[in-house]
């Protein structure tokens, strides 16, 4: 009788430590992958407050040297495709905003040792606006924007 | 599972170009099911590796701003044909899909 009873109360601890363990490897560690996921300036409403959040500044530069292709026109807001490149030296990484948008910050690129500054993407633009590129060096931030005229949104549902 | 991941990569004078395609709904979380009105949940990719060899030569941080089903290219210094490249994703739900290429 007591022999069976510590049989389930065995039982019990172990599909509990089981569901514990489950857990943990569920919940922690998406998130100890994503820690450097920058969800401030990723939520931020303008361009100011996300640049700080990412790049701890706002005090941005244009500069001839930041290069930015995108279409005149996107008839398809959804599908914008974006070019970046630049040919200053010492460039850390590459942000592209979507001035128009709800949350303006689409997408920053840290650059890895060896890598050009240059990235291609297709973006999201919720209406006609400046797309602008941002790029980081060690003497600060420049930037260059190009306006894309929107003829169907592709934030809305 | 197998990748859903497109990779090409060229290199060319000593720069490798690598272009990618990605396979993800991209979801911004700000879209509203047409019929039932009901907000569908943000599921997009939020951090992109790309490696070569065993170098990281870029890490992309996204939103939901970038398209369905991604498009990424990137340039590299360095790279003979038949090294390694593999670009890794993430999302926001801590799904995560591996694609490797070799450089042509």
């Amino acid at each position: 009788m007591i022999d069976a009873k510590r049989r389930i109360l065995l039982k019990g601890s172990l599909g509990a430590g089981a569901i514990g363990v489950a857990l943990g490897a569920g919940l922690l560690t998406p998130r100890a992958v994503l820690a450097d996921w920058p969800e401030a300036a990723f939520k931020a409403e303008d361009q100011a407050t996300a640049l700080k959040e990412l790049l701890d500044s706002d005090a941005v530069e244009a500069s001839d040297k930041v290069m930015i292709k995108a279409p005149d026109i996107a008839e398809n807001g959804a599908v914008v495709p974006v070019t970046v490149e630049s040919d200053v030296d010492g460039v850390e990484s590459i942000s592209i905003i979507a001035s128009g948008n709800n949350t303006p910050l689409v997408a920053s690129f840290e650059l890895g040792e060896g890598a050009v500054p240059f990235v291609s993407t297709r973006i999201k633009m919720a209406k006609t606006a400046d797309v602008v590129a941002v790029v980081q060096t060690a003497d600060g931030l420049l930037s260059a924007a190009k306006p894309v005229k929107v003829t169907i949104g592709g934030c809305g549902g | 599972m197998p990748s859903n991941i497109k990779i090409r990569a060229k290199s060319n004078n000593g720069v490798t170009t690598v272009k990618s395609l990605m396979s993800h709904v991209m979801e911004t979380g700000l879209r509203k099911d047409k019929e039932t009105g009901d907000p569908i949940p943000a599921h997009f990719i939020q951090e992109v590796t790309a490696k070569w060899k065993d170098q990281v030569v870029m890490t992309a941080l996204w939103s939901g701003g970038v398209s369905k089903n991604p498009y990424l290219s990137f340039k590299f210094n360095g790279g003979e044909p038949g090294d390694a490249i593999e670009i890794t994703w993430v999302d926001n739900e801590g799904k995560t899909e591996t694609g490797t290429a070799e450089i042509s």
